[in-house]
C-alpha cells in the first residue's frame, strides 16, 4: 500500500505564467518517456521478479516515480494556473485548453494521449530491466531537451532535479541486472525465463 | 514564494527535504547493495534526523502524513485545509 505526504521531493516554486513551456512539460507526465509511464512500468513489473532484491528497487524507484509526476504535474500547474485568455489563444496551448481547460490530463507534447503501450511488462526480469534502463535514459535525454528550451530559473532547477535521478535510476537498474545475471550460468543467461522456468533457480525456493 | 509559510516552516520543510533526499537515495542504494554496512549507518543515522524532522514539523505546522495527523498542536482537521504541496511554498 501506499502514503501521501503532504509536500514535494524538491520545491517547485514558478512566479512567471508560460504556457508554451507548459506544452512541452506536459510530455513527462504522460508523454511516450514520461514519468506516468515510469512509474506504472516498475510498479507493474515487480510482481514477476523473483529476486527479492530487485523487486525491492523496482518497488523503491517506482514510488519515487509516483512523486515525480507529483512534481511535473506541479510545474505545469503553476506555469498555466494565472494564464489569461489572451496568452492562451496567442499560444500553442488553445488546444490543449479546449479540452482541459487548465487542469492536469497525461498526455504527450504533441497531444497523443497517454497509454499503457508506452511500456512493457513482459514477465522476464532480463528483458525488463534491459527497458527499465532504456527508460531512464529516454527521459533523460526529454528532459535534456526540455532545459534546451527553459529560460527560467524558477522551472529549471525542479527539472534539473527530474533529469539526475533519471542517470541515478539508471545506474540502480544496471546494479540490478547484475543482480540478475549472478543468479544465473554466465554461459547462458538466456537459457530460461528465471521468474517463470524455474524456481530452484530464483533463490525462492 | 508562498506567503502562508512563515520561515521557521519554510526552513523545516527545507531541511525535511534534504533529510528525505539522503534517506530515499540510501534505500534504493541499499537495495541492490543490502549488505553494505557503511551504508546502513548512514540510512539509520539520516532516517532518524527525517523523522525527527517530520514530527517535528507536523506537531508546529500541520500534519505532513495521517500518520502524523494526530502530534500536531494545530485544532480542526489540518489534513483537508492546510495549502497543497502543488500550490508553491514548499522550501
Amino acid at each position: 500500500m501506499w502514503n501521501y505526504e503532504r509536500r514535494l521531493q524538491f520545491p517547485v516554486n514558478i512566479k512567471d505564467s508560460n504556457a508554451d513551456l507548459a506544452q512541452v512539460i506536459i510530455s513527462q507526465y504522460g508523454g511516450p518517456d514520461g514519468e506516468m509511464g515510469a512509474s506504472m512500468r516498475y510498479l507493474s513489473q515487480r510482481y514477476a521478479c523473483p529476486y527479492r532484491e530487485v523487486s525491492a528497487i523496482l518497488t523503491d524507484i517506482g514510488t519515487e516515480e509516483l512523486a515525480h509526476l507529483e512534481m511535473v504535474a506541479t510545474i505545469v500547474h503553476q506555469l498555466t494556473k494565472d494564464l489569461s485568455m489572451d496568452e492562451i489563444e496567442a499560444s500553442g496551448f488553445r488546444n490543449y485548453y479546449v479540452d482541459h481547460t487548465v487542469g492536469i490530463w497525461p498526455q504527450a507534447a504533441g497531444g497523443v494521449p497517454f497509454n499503457a503501450c508506452e511500456f512493457q511488462s513482459k514477465g522476464d526480469i532480463i528483458t525488463d530491466l534491459m527497458e527499465d534502463m532504456a527508460a531512464e535514459q529516454k527521459a533523460r535525454t526529454t528532459y535534456d531537451n526540455i532545459l534546451r528550451l527553459i529560460h527560467d530559473s524558477d522551472v529549471c532547477e525542479p527539472i534539473r532535479f527530474l533529469r539526475q535521478r533519471e542517470v541515478v535510476h539508471f545506474q540502480r537498474f544496471g546494479e540490478a541486472l547484475r543482480i540478475v545475471q549472478d543468479n544465473l550460468n554466465s554461459k547462458n543467461f538466456y537459457a530460461f525465463n528465471p521468474g517463470f522456468d524455474c524456481d530452484e533457480c530464483s533463490g525462492k525456493k | 514564494m508562498n506567503t502562508h509559510f512563515s520561515n521557521e516552516q519554510q526552513k523545516l520543510l527545507h531541511d525535511i527535504g534534504i533529510l528525505d533526499f539522503i534517506v530515499v537515495e540510501l534505500t534504493e542504494f541499499l537495495d541492490t547493495h543490502p549488505t553494505d554496512k557503511n551504508a546502513i549507518e548512514y540510512f539509520n543515522h539520516y532516517n532518524r534526523m527525517s523523522n525527527q524532522a517530520k514530527k517535528e514539523y507536523s506537531k508546529k505546522f500541520g500534519p505532513l502524513t495521517v500518520a502524523l495527523a494526530s502530534e500536531t498542536d494545530c485544532t480542526g482537521w489540518d489534513w483537508a485545509t492546510l495549502p497543497m504541496p502543488w500550490e508553491g511554498g514548499c522550501a
